[in-house]
């Protein structure tokens, strides 16, 4: 227990760890599943654990190795089933392709910026009535109903969530310019 | 256009004669005489590997070659200038060019990497007046790209545009307006801007000579009527892939106006709103059983299972089916499936289950070709299918050449039956999704089950792996794979005695991915030998260091080697012994020009 709440405490650039450089998250060891005997020594105290909590699925990009296309068309239909999804498309400033988000899945404006820079990769900051997202590179704003441009948080999220048609995550000096208005 | 995926494999661009025009001829008359000779006969030889052969006899050989040369295929867009390619081939006629690294695919590439489309039809609007067919994997395409395209070559014919990005509906427009000779606009796997122009509607109006038109993954609302319309009038239309924007009743529309169809995507398969008790609904069955010519069928983007049963009249002639999009069961399927007995290719989602395969196995005896995709993604202890679904295919389908397999469980029996049973094997992946995945019963890694892959399956050129695999497995393949052409490694090995067995023992290596193994400097040096023969070699998240990565530049100025992270930029570089996050290299004969600012060439 102890060790794996070290490794959360930020001891990366020393921690000794079966991980390989690059990924961040431990692989999953399955309570019955015994991996080569390298790997059993250090990883008795994550099988104890195990045991007790349920375990966490992890996410790693790219894996498993399905084209993102394929992956946004089929969690679509799967989500159809529980309820209809407000799916809208989401795109970057400089990004190859757009994305797509369930705005039902989330239930306030932090929820869903946490989302977009997990997406993207990106900083979008703090929102503030005054300054939007001042001294972010990135500003997200949304086309509404009537088809204007909007700073993402002015709102309520229940306004926006229903009258939210797209998302574009904007970067560079338009986005600056954003946070002076 | 064909694309036989065994051609598509490897192009060597050798170096063109440096000083074509200014040789001695001892007899300029005789050898003139014999070039003309001889590019009568090469107008003949159409294998890509044939040609470069030629090329290398003599310089004499080697111009004619290029003079007669009618297919441009450049495996890596970055191999060769556009430049340098336009001057040594002069009558081209068709060009095939591939971007970036597959990896791309899943994310691994960070945005703005290149693979611009822009520089290549810029040299070749210049140099290709005649230029009929342009086919493009994983290019950037803009809008103006497509513009200039449509602009500059008056018998335009065929585009084909797989994986690409960059370009919206308003390209689309372009072409459709401009290329009036167009047989063929196949967008496979693209991601389209909505633009919400009605490209459609660009055609020009008259007969067409529209051979294929699919845009199954354009995610934009079309005009239908303008669609219905022009498939009217485009008697030669033998492919349409439709997206999911066109209900099944307009498919009812378009099926009755070109029973001529061979290969048809369906679209969502479902009605556009609530159907009622007692409403009149076309005869679906009707309109696919007019279609007397249709042997491969896909869509299904949103099917309602209930309407399933109106290709009954086409499943006896379908030699191809891709339900992939189709979230259907095993009962649903086997109703389907097993009238389909002469179904080559056969893609699915995993919702089938084990029972689902195992009807396949049961009836489509002349499968070539399986890919199984599976519904969710996340890494779980149980999933629809597994090895025994595996085993089903292995033990039903002898004739089997080609499978992709993704599942949460494996067990290295059922790939070694495999291995046994179908020796005509030439593309293996097998995804199992749970990294560090061992063998589901004997809790052993999945060592014996590769081994028994490349081993026993002779005519193996692509292979994936995955699962708990240790160094063992890699010097099976090492040992045995010695066609083994493209390799794809993720989260697998022990140590660098993995990479280096297989640096060292697949003398046919071409493409090499490797992702989240430990593998490092060592290995990645014990390749020198072998990375002039290869179109790419790919290493995130390993373990090699820039000090490694820049030996290999300073021993091979052949390759271009990149180093790139997600978040890098050129102020920070970092140490030489730091590990870097992804190595692209690839040889070349020309240097980049365009690379981003995260990416630094060694």
């Amino acid at each position: 227990m102890e060790m794996e709440r070290q490794n959360d405490l930020n001891l990366k650039a020393t921690e000794l760890r079966l991980g390989l450089p690059g990924s961040d998250e431990q692989p999953e060891k399955r309570n019955n599943k015994r991996a080569s005997s390298e790997m059993d020594n250090s990883s008795d105290g994550e099988k104890g654990d195990q045991e007790c909590a349920p375990p966490t699925k992890t996410q790693v990009v790219g894996w498993p190795p399905i084209r993102s296309y394929r992956k946004n068309v089929i969690h679509a239909k799967k989500t159809e089933a529980d309820a209809a999804g407000m799916y809208v498309k989401v795109s970057m400033d400089g990004a190859p392709y757009l994305r797509k988000v369930d705005l039902k899945v989330y239930k306030s404006y932090p929820e869903l910026l946490k989302a977009l820079q997990n997406m993207f990769k990106c900083t979008i900051g703090v929102y503030s009535e005054r300054e939007g997202y001042n001294g972010s590179e990135f500003a997200p704003t949304y086309e509404d109903k009537d088809g204007d441009w909007m700073l993402v948080g002015d709102v309520p999220w229940e306004m926006f969530s229903t009258s939210c048609k797209r998302l574009r995550i904007m970067k560079g000096s338009e986005a600056k310019g954003l946070g002076c208005l | 256009m064909s694309h036989d995926p065994a051609e598509m494999s490897e192009d060597d661009e050798r170096a063109p004669p440096a000083d074509r025009g200014r040789a001695e001829y001892a007899s300029p008359h005789a050898d003139q005489v014999l070039e003309n000779v001889l590019e009568n006969v090469l107008v003949f030889l159409t294998c890509r590997r044939d040609r470069n052969s030629v090329s290398l006899v003599c310089k004499s050989w080697c111009r004619a070659e290029a003079l007669t040369r009618p297919e441009l295929f450049i495996g890596n867009c970055y191999a060769v200038s556009p430049a340098r390619a336009t001057e040594r081939f002069e009558r081209v006629r068709s060009v095939a060019l591939k971007g970036k690294p597959r990896f791309a695919d899943f994310s691994l590439l960070p945005p703005d990497w290149g693979a611009h489309f822009a520089p290549w039809v810029s040299a070749m609007a210049g140099a290709y007046p005649g230029l009929e067919k342009v086919y493009l994997k994983r290019m950037s395409v803009t809008d103006e790209d497509l513009a200039v395209l449509a602009r500059s070559f008056p018998r335009f014919k065929e585009l084909a545009l797989v994986c690409c990005e960059g370009f919206g509906t308003s390209g689309l427009a372009v072409v459709a307006s401009h290329c009036r000779q167009l047989r063929v606009l196949d967008l496979i796997e693209s991601e389209v801007t909505d633009d919400e122009v009605d490209w459609i509607s660009c055609f020009p109006d008259g007969a067409t000579s529209l051979e294929s038109l699919i845009f199954d993954c354009v995610e934009c609302p079309i005009n239908f009527d303008a669609l219905e319309k022009l498939v009217a009038r485009s008697s030669s239309l033998k492919k349409l892939r439709l997206n999911i924007y066109v209900c099944i009743g307009q498919l009812y529309r378009l099926m009755i106006r070109a029973p001529q169809l061979t290969h048809l995507g369906t679209g969502s398969f479902s009605p556009s709103e609530i159907v009622q008790q007692g409403d009149q609904e076309p005869d679906y069955a009707s309109a696919f059983a007019a279609c007397r010519s249709l042997v491969c069928l896909s869509g299904f983007r949103e099917i309602i299972p209930d309407y399933l049963p109106a290709i009954y009249p086409v499943c006896a002639n379908l030699t191809s089916l891709n339900f992939s999009y189709a979230n259907i069961n095993a009962e649903q399927l086997r109703s389907v499936i097993s009238r389909c007995h002469k179904l080559q290719i056969f893609w699915v989602l995993d919702s089938i289950c084990d029972e689902g395969l195992q009807a396949v196995a049961a009836t489509c005896k002349d499968l070539r070709e399986l890919r199984v995709f599976p519904i969710d993604a996340m890494e779980n202890n149980e999933g629809p299918v597994s090895d025994v679904g595996f085993l089903a295919i292995a033990e039903g389908c002898r004739k089997l050449q080609s499978i992709l397999y993704f599942c949460q469980q494996m067990t290295n029996a059922a790939v070694i039956a495999m291995s046994n049973n179908c020796p005509d094997l030439v593309v293996f992946r097998l995804c199992i999704i749970p990294r560090y995945q061992a063998d589901r019963i004997t809790e052993e890694p999945m060592d014996e089950g590769f081994g028994a892959i490349v081993k026993n399956c002779k005519k193996l050129t692509r292979l994936a792996v995955s699962g708990l695999l240790t160094d063992r497995a890699f010097s099976y393949i090492g040992q045995y794979g010695k066609l083994v052409q493209t390799l794809s490694v993720a989260f697998n090995g022990d140590s660098d005695m993995g990479l280096k067995y297989v640096l060292e023992g697949c003398s046919s290596l071409q493409k090499l991915e490797i992702r989240d193994s430990p593998f490092g400097d060592s290995a990645l040096l014990s390749g020198l030998h072998h990375y002039y023969n290869m179109r790419f070699l790919w290493m995130s998240s390993c373990r090699v260091t820039r000090r490694g990565c820049r030996e290999i530049a300073r021993q091979m100025p052949g390759l271009v080697v990149e180093v790139f992270s997600w978040n890098n930029n050129a102020q920070d570089r970092g140490e030489e012994n730091d590990i870097v996050e992804t190595l692209y290299m690839y040889r070349s004969l020309a240097r980049r020009v365009d690379a981003p600012k995260y990416v630094e060439i060694l």
